[in-house]
């Protein structure tokens, strides 16, 4: 296992009676980004703060970068950096107070944690921000200087809690090629997010996770497939023959998803071809116009639907 | 790895207990940086307890039982008060602390865990020394002359600076064990009758038999009448033939600090370890 950043195996974590984490496991290799999605609720914060020795598991055991958690804490903390969903700043002082308390208490020394400092906001676009205190930054600036802050040490493993939370598109964006200019330079990267869209642009691999446990993994192209492959959608014309043309299409009623305010139709299908040129025919038969007919793979949206859905159920 | 050996081979450098001071002192200057930040606020905490020394001097004066002159009497009393209501801002920074994001990254960090403490009861600390000798000031402006020695003014200082120290430490861990600012409003408001059910204002013999007592054995109590006793300031032990607590004041404003800090710092370490739970 020399190989994995991160190693989590059975690990549980109960808060009174509320199971947070029920025997997670999680391999994440070196230099790799790992995205963890998963709906609100189902424990990834929980991971993320055990990983970040912020919280002790019941039960267990997870390593980080080869130091476990419980036993080598401060080894670990030199080794990782956390962006949490809420900006881990003191907002009463300025950027440049932040990046040198931190670089102090990560035991820089005093001239290297000013250079630190200024490299850092340099690089992070905030070098003009002079005394301004955080609490009167923007949130893509909060967020920029938050992430200047768990660079501080260049750390082998960073953790990204829901990072593009409450960002506006270009805030994302900024997030993002952040988030793949470290990855360039090594740093293994786990990344939660409720955002398919963030899973799919930034990770190797994905690890779905519902009621503390992973319920899926793999590429975002294996999750894909896992789900049944192909879909064909079709948009209609006429919203009123979205009823009729159901039962048209090559699936089981049941596996028809409709879409009325769209006026359109999407099922699983098995044969991508068959399902088209059947599709087109049986419609035209019908007397039911269609605007658009297309086959496609499915969404990691439509992924994620279905995976949690089968653990509810 | 190559471009995290630096920083690594940087922060090897130096003892642990040399580290543990640099962060303790990292947190402090912070404490102060904040205060750098918020001149207002600083100066407002000063003001208060001279505003209040200045009201019951002046407006609402008198001092019940007291024999000889009330602003000898009034101004150590003060003190103590003073010292005794730093509890509530301590609560109340560390309240305020425990509920921002950045406690989660100085516990993410491999800094000295109790760095966050230290740096909070430094800050204090100092806060609570400018806070007296201000009032001193005021007090001697307002007619306060003590009659005593170099270095039994020393001994008073030291006795409610170590009221202070007791004080703090209940502070955090009452912020620790409520959590949430809505408890400190809880705090605020007992704090005022515990406060008040001292000697400060008036002698114990003045009240109802039973308050008296209440009053007597008030930590605080205890330290205002061993500073008066050191300051040679009417209502000093033994000055109306009183009790036991007050006749061993001195004593008690030893043990009484000590007692709550050998209670409460543990209580409180422990609590902050605890946020890992």
């Amino acid at each position: 296992m020399a190989d994995s950043a991160i190693l989590v195996e059975g690990v549980r974590k109960n808060y009174g009676d509320k199971r947070a984490l029920d025997g997670l496991d999680l391999t994440v290799g070196r230099g790799t980004v790992h995205g963890v999605l998963g709906p609100n609720g189902a424990g990834k914060t929980t991971l993320v703060r055990v990983l970040a020795t912020l919280l002790r598991h019941d039960e267990g055991r997870v390593e980080v970068a080869g130091q476990d958690v419980r036993t080598r804490a401060d080894e670990v903390r030199r080794r990782i950096g956390l962006l949490g969903q809420h900006a881990a700043l003191d907002e009463d002082l300025g950027g440049r107070q932040n990046l040198e308390m931190f670089g102090r208490l990560y035991h820089l020394g005093r001239r290297h944690a000013r250079v630190r400092a200024g490299e850092l906001l340099e690089r992070f676009g905030l070098a003009d921000t002079g005394r301004k205190a955080v609490k009167q930054y923007s949130g893509g600036m909060r967020r920029r200087l938050d992430l200047a802050a768990s660079l501080i040490t260049e750390p082998e493993v960073l953790y990204l809690d829901e990072p593009t939370t409450g960002l506006d598109p270009r805030g994302r964006a900024e997030v993002w090629g952040a988030v793949r200019s470290l990855v360039d330079g090594g740093t293994t990267v786990l990344l939660t997010t409720q955002y398919l869209e963030e899973a799919d642009q930034l990770a190797d691999r994905i690890s779905v996770v519902d009621h503390g446990r992973v319920i899926a993994d793999g590429t975002a192209d294996e999750l894909k497939s896992k789900t049944g492959g192909d879909r064909i959608d079709v948009v209609l014309r006429d919203a009123g023959q979205l009823g009729a043309a159901v039962a048209l299409l090559p699936a089981e009623t049941g596996d028809v998803s409709v879409d009325t305010d769209r006026r359109l139709l999407s099922a699983p299908v098995a044969d991508r071809m068959a399902a088209l040129t059947g599709t087109v025919r049986a419609l035209e038969e019908a007397g039911i116009e269609a605007e658009d007919i297309a086959v496609r793979r499915p969404t990691l949206d439509e992924v994620f639907l279905h995976l949690t859905k089968g653990v509810a159920a | 790895m190559s471009g995290m050996s630096g920083t690594v081979d940087a922060s090897v450098k130096g003892t642990p207990l040399g580290w543990a001071l640099a962060d303790c002192w990292t947190m402090t200057r912070r404490e102060l940086a904040h205060w750098g930040r918020q001149p207002v606020q600083v100066v407002v905490g000063l003001v208060f307890p001279v505003m209040l020394l200045l009201m019951f001097g002046y407006l609402i004066g008198g001092g019940r039982g007291v024999e000889g002159d009330y602003v000898d009497f009034l101004v150590p009393g003060m003190l103590a008060l003073t010292m005794a209501f730093g509890l509530e801002s301590t609560m109340l920074a560390v309240t305020q602390d425990l509920n921002k994001g950045v406690i989660d990254r100085f516990r993410s960090m491999p800094m000295t865990n109790g760095a966050v403490l230290v740096g909070r009861s430094a800050a204090d600390m100092l806060q609570s020394a400018l806070s007296l000798a201000l009032l001193i000031g005021v007090g001697y402006a307002i007619g306060w002359r003590p009659h005593a020695s170099f270095g039994a003014f020393l001994a008073a200082v030291g006795l409610l600076l170590l009221l202070r120290f007791a004080m703090l430490w209940i502070g955090i861990h009452l912020a620790m064990v409520a959590g949430r600012p809505e408890m400190v409003q809880a705090v605020q408001i007992l704090v005022w009758p515990v406060g008040f059910l001292s000697n400060a204002f008036a002698t114990p013999e003045s009240m109802p038999g039973w308050l008296g007592a209440a009053v007597e054995w008030n930590p605080m109590s205890a330290t205002a009448t061993a500073v008066r006793d050191l300051f040679g300031s009417p209502g000093a032990a033994g000055s109306s033939g009183a009790s036991w607590a007050a006749e061993h004041a001195g004593m008690l404003a030893v043990a009484w600090p000590l007692v709550l800090v050998a209670v409460f710092f543990p209580l409180a370490v422990r609590r902050f370890g605890a946020l890992s739970k």
